[in-house]
Formats: structure tokens, C-alpha cells, sequence
């Protein structure tokens, strides 16, 4: 929300790249107050008329009772995932996380990006069982209840659809939310059971290479995962945030493969079949298989690569006028951790580096923040992401020009937004 | 009740019931599985592979297909698979390369195998798993015929089915395992 006790210490706030992009130590001194675009209307003044009084009335009554499980408050309730089904249907489609209207690095579970097949069905814990059977010594069934009995890990992970910005392949940017755009992209805590402890209960055939993962709902939903992932750091997850997942992912339990394209993470999990082939389902050859200019398709390509976006500024998000604001997006890569954000506000002609925010985790949402002096004038935003592999976020035209615009899957493209003079925020190539 | 200590015993018993309702079970370590029968396995497992490989008893032609097509697929993929609602199967091949290219069973799919494994899992949107082993396979015979992949009096069954080659079968680029 904007503060607009904005006071701006000179020398201090040295700009670091052109337009007003300023230094992200910003943040270590104490004063300075930074606008934020905001998505309602210009907050007041203090002093103005619309000052709350001194005694709001909830300082002179009891307040609400305690609860069993607690809730948002009611105004926040409008901040909603944004929702696509194929026609006639309610549950074939995708949920998209509202990312310019949250901060920090974790989403909350009730807002995590959700993408079904044919809806999320209602699994009674007690009647659910995972089988692990194919080239294995001792084809083996897991209840619920056995599963929760392992040794538990916990990770803080990000997981991205394929399909995520898959708007920006189009001819002209499509004007949406940022969290429209970009917000089949979320980030929790999970926790369960590493999956190679069961694999190697069952006695896996040492030649086995792939193992079919399929889910308990109304699309049986099934992927192919290669072996070694599944070894090395693939698990069962049976808690979001600290809570049993949500059915709309996947409870009781999923499958969860950190950095790779979130339809292999099966929901529901129910079955592994392990086997020296992969099964070629329609999802790993019809569906997330990426079509390159030539006609040639690419497939199993499973890692999601190093990508950026800003959520503040945002479209959907309005600035409040010329003056100092915070910058602030997420970085994430499916190859390792986030090495370096940077950011532009001359529309990638000169570039300053953000601060990130801690803990910066392999394979995590990483915040980042900086600052920028906003002169009012039309500016283009990018932001740009290096993973600790070296791999840097290519612009789109390098995107277009390497796989083509029928790609669908896989855009890591940096996201330009361009700040208009009126403080509408908009999706442009640029 | 008068005493501080008061406060504190309602919380203890709320503790204790808690843990009592819910089990906190001490981690057991390894083995819960049981083992699964023979029997089991076969009822659950489903997937149908590359080479056939699961494929059941039963037969389809793309004639019968057609009333099944008709009566349980139509009303989402159009009159002979053309699309709309919902996503078409028929036709666009030729069209990949281009700026609009059509994806179907007949210009994409690279194994016929996986138009019996989806349709029988996934389909009838609104009841799957509903459909006989001669249904899929009679549907998938139509789909197939109607893009030209077989002939009107072919018929597909466990051994015909895995031998049909997709027309853009060659053109996938596996980009795993990782080229050394």
C-alpha cells in the first residue's frame, strides 16, 4: 500500500541504472518510505478528512470469538484465483494464482495455483492406497496412514506449470493480471516421504529407467518419470504449509519433483509402475510436448528454466504519482537456486542489480526487491534472473527466435510492463 | 476454580484428548507396505505402453466405433471429430510448421497405443472408466480411420493397434535422457 511520507534523502539514493533505477541498499536505510502501486483508490492523507478516529470502535467492544480454523479477513476476501475451464467443464482447466496482490516468498494454500484435468476428487484418506509394482522384487501397497508413519522431509519448493505465460508466445501481449498471466507459478512448504525409500523397499530391477505415475482422479492422470529423478530428489508429499494438502492438490498425498514442469508432480497419487520405457501418455506426447517453428516437437522436456517476474508494479496494480517506489517480483529456477535478479527501467537498456530477499532455496520462489524513482514519464520495466548455473533469463525475442510462437510450453521469457503517464501499468514486447 | 492453576487444567485435558484421537504414532521406520497379489496388480494397472503391452482381449472396427463416437463423444469434439466444443481429433495434419497449426489425434499423436490408453481412462468426460474394451478399441478404429490412418474395414485389436504408425510419429525430439 503507499505511504505518502515520502522523503527522499539525495546523495543517499544513488541511482544505479537509467530512469531512476536506484541502488538496492536502499532498503538498509532507516526514513526512507517508498509508494507502492496499489490496486485500489490513492490512499488518504494524514490529516485529510477520511482520518479514522482516535478510538476505532473495535478498541470499545469485545472482539470476535477464537475458531477452529482460521480464516482471511473479510477484506481480503476479494484477492481470488483466477479461473479458466474448457467448455462445459468446471474442473479442466487451470486456477491462477493472484501474485501482484501477494508478497514474501510462500503462497498461501487457499491461493495456490491449481491445474486439473477432470476436477479434484473426494478421496476418503482411509480408502486410498498407492501401489509400486512393474520391475520390482515385491510389488507393494501403501495406505495412507503407512505413508504418514515414515521419516518426514520437508522442502520449500516452487511449482510451475508448463504452460505458465504461455500468453506471451502470442502475436501481441494480451492484457490480463500479472497473476493471469504469470500465476501458474506458486510456492509452499512441503512435506512427506522420500520417494526412493519405498523404491528401494519394493527392490527395484537395478535396469529399470522410468517409472509411470498415475492419479486417483476422473482423468487418471499419468505421467512418465525418469528413474533418476525419482532417486534422487523426487518424494511423496502429504503436507502444504504445514497442513495436509488441499484436495485441489492433490490430497491425500502427491507425488512432488522439485523444478520440474508441475504436471509430472501427480496429484492423487495411486499408482508407480516401474519400467525400462516410457508409457507415452497423452500428456507426455499429445499435451506438454513443445512444437518448434520447424513442425519438430520437443518432448520430455522437464525441468522449468530461470525466469523472473515483477508483481509491483504490475498491471491491475495503479501507481500513485511520481515519487520513489518499491520494485518487487519473484525469481525462480527449476535448474538450482537464483544467483542474481536484475532490474531495468529503461526498458533493458541499463540495468541495476535487486536485493534478494532471504532464505534464497534451490528450487524456490525467491522475493526480490529495489527501488525506483518514477518521474511520472512512460517507462518500460524488465527484470532479468541468473540461477547459480550460470543460466540467464532470455529476452522474449531470443525465446521466438530459438523454439518459434507454437511452442505453448516452457516461456521463460523476461516480462516487460510498461508504466504509463496516466499510472496504468500494461503487458508489452519490448 | 479460584486459583491460577485453574486456567491451566482445561488446556492439559484438551492436549490429552488430542493426542489420543489422532494417534501420534512414533515413526516406524521402514516396510509398511504390504505385498500386493498378482490379482490386485492386474485389476489396478491400466497403462497401455508404446508396444502394446497391456493391451486387453477385444476388437473394434471404425463402423461400430462410429455409433459410439456418435452417442458418447460427439457432443464435445463435434461431428467426426472437428472440434468444438471441446478439442478436435480429425484433421490439420500438413498444418504443424505453420503460424496456425492444428493439433489432433491424426496430425500429432505419435502412438496409436495412447488413443486407446487415454480414451478408456479419461473419456467419456463425464464417466470415464465407462466404456467397454470393444467400445474403446471401436472408437479408436473411427478416430484412426477418420484421419486417414486406416482403412474403413480395418479392424484394431491388441495385435493390430500397437503396429499402427502415426503419421508424425519421426518427428519427436526426446531431449531425455540428456545427450552425453
Amino acid at each position: 500500500m503507499a505511504r505518502r511520507r515520502t522523503r527522499d534523502s539525495g546523495a543517499a539514493l544513488a541511482e544505479v541504472a537509467g530512469n531512476g533505477l536506484l541502488d538496492r541498499r536502499i532498503f538498509l536505510k532507516s526514513g526512507i518510505v517508498l509508494l507502492g502501486a496499489t490496486s485500489g483508490a490513492a490512499v488518504a492523507r494524514p490529516g485529510g478528512g477520511t482520518e479514522p478516529p482516535a478510538t476505532p470502535p473495535g478498541m470499545k467492544v469485545p472482539g470476535a470469538g477464537m475458531t477452529g480454523y482460521g480464516s482471511r479477513a473479510k477484506y481480503e476476501e476479494h484477492v481470488q484465483r483466477m479461473i479458466r475451464s474448457q467448455p462445459g467443464t468446471t474442473g479442466s482447466g487451470a486456477a491462477r494464482t493472484p501474485l501482484e496482490r501477494l508478497n514474501g516468498m510462500i503462497t498461501p494454500n487457499g491461493l495456490h495455483f491449481e491445474r486439473s484435468h477432470n476436477g479434484a476428487p473426494d478421496i476418503d484418506p482411509a480408502q486410498h492406497r498407492l501401489l509400486i509394482h512393474g520391475m520390482v522384487k515385491r510389488p507393494l501397497i501403501f495406505t495412507v496412514d503407512a505413508l504418514l508413519q515414515y521419516p518426514m522431509m520437508s522442502r520449500i519448493h516452487f511449482l510451475e506449470c508448463a504452460g505458465n505465460s504461455q500468453f506471451n508466445y502470442a502475436p501481441a501481449p494480451v492484457q490480463a493480471t500479472c497473476g493471469f498471466i504469470n500465476g501458474l507459478v506458486s510456492c509452499a512448504e512441503w512435506t512427506g516421504v522420500k520417494l526412493s525409500i519405498l523404491l528401494e523397499e519394493a527392490g527395484v530391477d537395478p535396469a529399470a529407467t522410468w517409472i509411470l505415475a498415475e492419479g486417483a482422479d476422473a482423468a487418471a492422470m499419468s505421467r512418465s518419470i525418469p528413474m533418476a529423478k525419482a532417486m534422487d530428489d523426487a518424494f511423496l508429499a502429504l503436507y502444504q504449509n504445514g497442513e495436509r494438502l488441499r484436495p485441489e492438490n492433490g490430497y491425500p498425498v502427491r507425488l512432488f519433483l522439485p523444478g520440474y514442469e508441475g504436471n509430472m508432480s501427480v496429484k492423487w497419487l495411486r499408482r508407480l509402475k516401474v519400467s525400462t520405457v516410457p508409457t507415452m501418455t497423452k500428456d507426455e506426447t499429445s499435451r506438454y510436448t513443445d512444437l518448434q517453428a520447424d513442425g519438430k516437437a520437443l518432448m520430455f522436456t522437464f525441468p522449468m528454466d530461470v525466469k523472473s517476474v515483477m508483481t509491483s508494479p504490475a498491471p491491475a496494480l495503479r501507481m500513485n504519482g511520481p515519487g520513489l517506489y518499491e520494485i518487487s517480483g519473484i525469481a525462480w529456477s527449476g535448474h538450482g537456486t537464483i544467483r542474481a535478479v536484475e532490474v531495468s527501467a529503461d526498458g533493458g537498456r541499463s540495468w541495476g542489480e535487486a536485493a534478494l530477499s532471504a532464505p534464497v532455496l534451490p528450487r524456490a520462489v525467491t522475493r526480490f526487491r529495489t527501488a525506483w524513482r518514477w518521474s511520472g514519464a512512460p517507462s518500460v520495466l524488465k527484470s532479468r534472473a541468473t540461477d547459480d548455473t550460470g543460466r540467464v533469463q532470455p529476452t522474449r525475442d531470443q525465446v521466438i527466435a530459438e523454439h518459434g510462437n507454437n511452442v505453448v510450453f516452457h516461456y521463460n521469457g523476461i516480462q516487460a510492463w510498461l508504466v504509463e503517464a496516466n499510472g496504468e501499468v500494461k503487458n508489452v514486447y519490448a | 476454580m479460584s486459583t491460577p492453576n485453574g486456567l491451566i487444567l482445561p488446556v492439559v485435558f484438551f492436549a490429552v484428548a488430542g493426542c489420543t484421537a489422532t494417534a501420534a504414532t512414533p515413526v516406524q521406520g521402514s516396510n509398511l507396505g504390504r505385498a500386493a497379489t498378482p490379482t490386485e496388480v492386474a485389476g489396478w494397472d491400466i497403462s497401455i505402453g508404446p508396444d502394446g503391452k497391456g493391451l486387453p482381449p477385444g476388437s473394434g472396427t471404425p463402423a461400430k466405433g462410429a455409433n459410439v463416437y456418435v452417442q458418447k463423444c460427439q457432443a464435445c469434439h463435434g461431428e467426426k471429430g472437428a472440434g468444438t466444443p471441446n478439442d478436435r481429433l480429425v484433421g490439420g495434419q500438413g498444418t504443424l510448421a505453420s503460424q496456425t497449426p492444428v493439433k489432433t489425434i491424426g496430425s500429432y499423436w505419435p502412438y496409436a497405443t495412447t488413443v486407446f490408453d487415454y480414451v478408456r481412462r479419461a473419456m467419456p468426460y463425464a464417466q470415464p472408466l465407462s466404456l467397454t474394451d470393444d467400445e474403446v478399441y471401436a472408437v479408436t478404429a473411427y478416430l484412426l480411420y477418420q484421419n486417414g490412418i486406416i482403412g474403413e474395414r480395418d479392424v484394431i485389436d491388441a495385435k493390430t493397434l500397437p503396429a499402427v504408425k502415426m503419421p508424425n510419429r519421426d518427428n519427436f525430439i526426446p531431449m531425455y535422457p540428456p545427450k552425453r
